[in-house]
């Protein structure tokens, strides 16, 4: 069974939808992580795995990756324009996302997000394969990249000058108040701590519940709305460096439907080592 | 040929030098995992292996207190 959304797409898919999918030749399952020991120990059977830092991040150029590349990794993971992907992870499926995010701008049709993640998938003791599988390679022909999915900086520092677009950021309220610089236990990847002016703090996780599927569509109407966030005007979610944003963005655009939603991938990460740029805390 | 699962999945969250944490374990096939995150925001920064859930939860936390250490908190 997939989910529909708000508006009007198939976006999301759970972990019994995809344990019926296993063998079917039209999708392609892929573990999207940070850490790829992760994928290493066992994983969905016949899921392909993606690392987030060598295979969806440029590695010279702070950057998603170029269009040549996308196509040779969708190629090589058996990945059609036809194909039906089916994505989830570690970290609560935040890689997941901006490989969805990412499989978006490069205008893949039918991408989906396994609801619950890698996380869901393990506490449900479901079958597990440590085989890599080999699918036959694949010609993919991306689209040109829809940048309107994505912030830069400039666009961003408009922003907080004319407060036509809500910025959400989406770190913890101790990131968001600069008492602390990056998550507990990660390294610290800024010189400054606090938030872009303006923004409002909605965490990526109050859009889960405790398995770590989606709330309801009616209960994130309630969260954004709550908020003031609503889908009348545009909206930049941020995080530190664009991963957890890329979680709350599907959120807005996929499963609210919200017509106006960009990631800003720079995030605080940017913004935050900026000199002279303007910080609120 | 064996099907492997998680199985003996646990998750507690416990502190950890003031930090809340989340410590998650499981087995999969002879070898324990165990995965440390913070609670918010969420991210794993710590895991490790073993033969046995407490060899494979000691070696996690040692690693997760040791990262947590490093973490400053600002006025």
């Amino acid at each position: 069974m997939s989910t529909g959304t708000a508006a009007g797409q198939n976006v999301l898919v759970s972990t019994d939808w995809v344990a019926q999918h296993l063998n079917d030749v039209t999708v392609r399952i892929v573990e999207v992580d940070v850490d790829t020991a992760a994928y290493d120990q066992g994983h969905i059977p016949n899921a392909v795995g993606w690392n987030w830092t060598t295979e969806l991040c440029d590695t010279l150029v702070r950057d998603i990756i170029p269009k040549d590349r996308f196509e040779a990794l969708m190629g090589r993971s058996g990945i059609g324009p036809e194909t039906t992907v089916v994505l989830y992870g570690d970290n609560n499926n935040w890689f997941a996302a901006w490989a969805f995010w990412q499989m978006k701008i490069y205008g893949h049709q039918d991408v989906r997000i396994m609801d619950g993640g890698r996380k869901k998938w393990l506490a449900e003791g479901r079958e597990l394969s440590t085989e890599k599988p080999s699918p036959a390679a694949a010609t993919y022909k991306a689209k040109e990249p829809d940048l309107s999915l994505r912030a830069f900086l400039p666009e961003v520092q408009e922003a907080v000058k004319q407060g036509r677009a809500a910025l959400v950021d989406v770190r913890s309220p101790q990131e968001f108040t600069g008492e602390i610089l990056a998550p507990p236990g990660l390294p610290e990847t800024c010189q400054r701590g606090g938030h872009i002016p303006g923004a409002k703090n909605i965490p990526w996780g109050k859009a889960c519940n405790e398995d770590g599927t989606f709330k309801s569509p009616e209960e994130l109407r309630k969260l954004y709305e709550g908020a003031g966030v609503t889908p009348d005007k545009p909206v930049i979610a941020y995080c530190r460096i664009g991963e957890r944003s890329s979680h709350s963005w599907f959120v807005l655009k996929y499963l609210l439907g919200y017509p106006d939603v960009k990631n800003y991938d720079g995030s605080w990460t940017e913004w935050g080592n900026l000199v002279g740029a303007p910080v609120e805390r | 040929m064996t099907t492997l699962r998680a199985e003996e999945f646990t998750r507690r969250r416990i502190e950890l030098l003031g930090w809340p944490i989340v410590v998650e374990t499981y087995r999969i096939g002879e070898t324990y995992y165990c995965t440390i995150s913070s609670e918010d925001p969420g991210a794993r920064f710590a895991r490790a292996a073993g033969p046995s859930r407490d060899e494979a939860e000691r070696i996690a936390l040692a690693k997760a207190e040791r990262w947590l250490g490093q973490t400053r908190r600002r006025a």
